[in-house]
């Protein structure tokens, strides 16, 4: 049998540093040239927040093994109250940004307290229910203004001298952020708490009998991911203007889990290229109404059973590449 | 008396659901001996196993390691305290290469593992040790190899290696010759044998002739319960024994 991972000469895989660099590389090249290319850059913005929530589920469900099924809860969590500290208190981007993220923080700590003590399916399960139950939370609370949803959000001046206002400032502090987010995904998967994390996916009672305390690895992977889910839904408010319970609907976590496996399940790229093809498709089918979701669907059967890997999981295999 | 031996049960029961599964076993392990639990299958080996490494607690006993009472122990603990067990079902990380196998175990002694914002590059520093440890058992050309492509024997080999660099006390060996060819059952007893002069080793084993050459000592489970202790020689005398491998009335 051929090798899929090449190693270095020091036995550790370091699989196609090269190839990572270079897609990251193209990835950033395509995305700076959006605003010149015709192409409308609130649908890119509104794709690169999407592809930051994916990469952040990706994370945990790719490389620790975790199926969370209640992903929105911290995307509708960041949302919410970034929107709420920019519109009602009047805060500045960043400072909304900075709070969003520490409630998912806040939430993940609580939530992941109580789901990371089951495994499996119980896992995926107890996770749906407190993303439900914190869904007729939202929906009764006054501060998110139920079916309306917090609208008119402010963009103000990030830092003082980014206007978000003006379109342009606006894609290009949502592709900073995004690429920095991705970068500190990308250092977490390669980083000594990302190899625990694998060994842990790989074989979890082996990582026990090594002296692992693994649930409190779960623990940090799953607060991490949602804080970086949190951030994903903070920075949507700004590309919005809003924020409303779509966010924490529980089609919103099936949405990102269809994403990351259309783009690929365990590989850094995949989440990316799988947000935009399901936003791509939510945005260009439009026409078609509730047509959309049946073809989501059959989109989703076609991925399962033929190229199981995702998009960049299926090129990462055929040309024996890490991506 | 805990210098003498390292291990020590006193009436450890574990039952399932009304069903005993290990019944009032006292064990002695006798410090850097090869100490073999043998039984025909069902008669709580495993289980055995499961209890003293603590993936499973025990219904009633006590468990002794080092004159410490480990009864209460997260298995995670048990691990950290010296006492490391491998696994029927060969326990490696199948998509990380051998050398990175070993060093997940090294790592996890120099306490960075929770630093999710350093470079992996930091753990570049275990891996002359993790080349010393493959190179132990034979595995130095298989340094770079996912464990996953790696054949069966040579993956039990990995297995020990990782183990090893824990710097354990003890080991627990979980039948470490199953589904193995002859080759590889001699290339791992002698592997076995090797590292036995530095640890105290506990295994369970079906290969009797493995059991022969390897063990010091024998303890034959049945049903749950100690059938008899003693050396092969004396144990293959036991008209008990006989009749448990082979059923009553065989004569």
């Amino acid at each position: 049998m051929t090798t899929m991972t090449t190693s270095s000469a020091d036995g550790v895989s370091k699989p196609f540093i090269r190839d990572e660099m270079w897609a990251f590389l193209i990835m950033t090249a395509l995305l700076v040239m959006v605003p010149v290319s015709g192409i409308y850059p609130f649908f890119v913005m509104q794709a690169l927040c999407f592809a930051l929530f994916a990469c952040a589920f990706n994370l945990l469900i790719g490389y620790s093994g975790l199926l969370s099924f209640g992903h929105a809860m911290f995307l509708g969590t960041g949302g919410y109250v970034t929107a709420h500290a920019a519109k009602v208190w009047g805060v500045s981007p960043e400072i909304g940004i900075v709070l969003g993220v520490a409630a998912a923080v806040a939430l993940g700590v609580i939530t992941g307290l109580i789901a990371i003590r089951r495994q499996g399916i119980y896992f995926s399960m107890i996770t749906l229910a407190l993303s439900q139950l914190l869904y007729f939370v939202y929906l009764q609370t006054p501060f998110t203004h139920g079916e309306d949803g917090i609208q008119g959000v402010p963009q103000g001046m990030m830092f003082g001298i980014f206007d978000l206002s003006k379109p342009i400032t606006l894609y290009y502090v949502v592709l900073v952020i995004f690429l920095l987010a991705f970068l500190l995904i990308y250092r977490i998967i390669n980083s000594p708490f990302g190899e625990v994390l694998k060994s842990i996916r790989e074989n979890e009672p082996r990582a026990i009998s090594l002296g692992y305390k693994t649930d409190q690895y779960k623990l940090m992977a799953f607060i991490l991911s949602g804080a970086l889910a949190g951030l994903a839904g903070a920075v949507k408010v700004f590309v919005a203007q809003n924020a409303s319970l779509t966010d924490v609907h529980w089609t919103m976590s099936g949405e990102v889990v269809l994403m990351t496996l259309v783009g690929g399940l365990g590989t850094v790229f995949g989440p990316v290229i799988g947000a935009f093809v399901i936003i791509a498709m939510q945005q260009y089918l439009a026409s078609f109404g509730q047509w959309v979701l049946v073809i989501q669907g059959v989109i989703f059967v076609v991925c399962v059973l033929t190229f199981r890997r995702g998009v960049i999981g299926e090129i990462a295999h055929y040309f024996r590449r890490s991506l | 008396m805990s210098d003498e031996f390292i291990l020590q049960t006193h009436g450890l029961t574990k039952e399932f659901a009304g069903f005993v599964a290990v019944r009032d076993v006292n064990l002695k392990v006798r410090r850097g001996s090869i100490h073999a639990l043998i039984g025909p299958n069902g008669a709580g080996k495993t289980t055995c196993f499961n209890l003293l490494t603590k993936f499973l607690t025990p219904t009633k006993g006590q468990i002794l390691y080092k004159g410490q009472d480990i009864t209460s122990l997260q298995p995670a603990a048990v691990a950290r305290l010296g006492l490391v067990r491998s696994f029927q079902i060969s326990a490696v990380f199948p998509h990380l290469t051998a050398l990175e196998n070993v060093r997940v175990a090294l790592q996890r002694q120099h306490g960075n593992s929770f630093d999710f914002w350093r470079s992996k590059s930091v753990l570049d520093v275990y891996n002359q040790r993790a080349e010393e440890l493959l190179h132990d058992v034979g595995l130095s050309d298989f340094a770079k190899t996912p464990a996953v492509e790696m054949p069966y024997g040579r993956k039990r080999a990995l297995e020990i290696a990782t183990t090893l660099a824990l710097d354990p006390d003890m080991m627990l060996l979980d039948e470490p010759m199953a589904g193995m060819g002859h080759e590889d059952i001699d290339k791992i007893s002698v592997l076995i044998k090797r590292i036995s002069a530095k640890y105290t080793i506990l295994m369970v084993e079906h290969n009797l002739s493995v059991v022969a050459h390897l063990s010091d000592i024998i303890t034959v489970l049945t049903r749950g319960q100690v059938l008899a202790e003693g050396n092969y020689a004396e144990l293959s005398k036991d008209q008990r024994v006989k009749e448990a491998y082979l059923g009553a009335g065989h004569e």
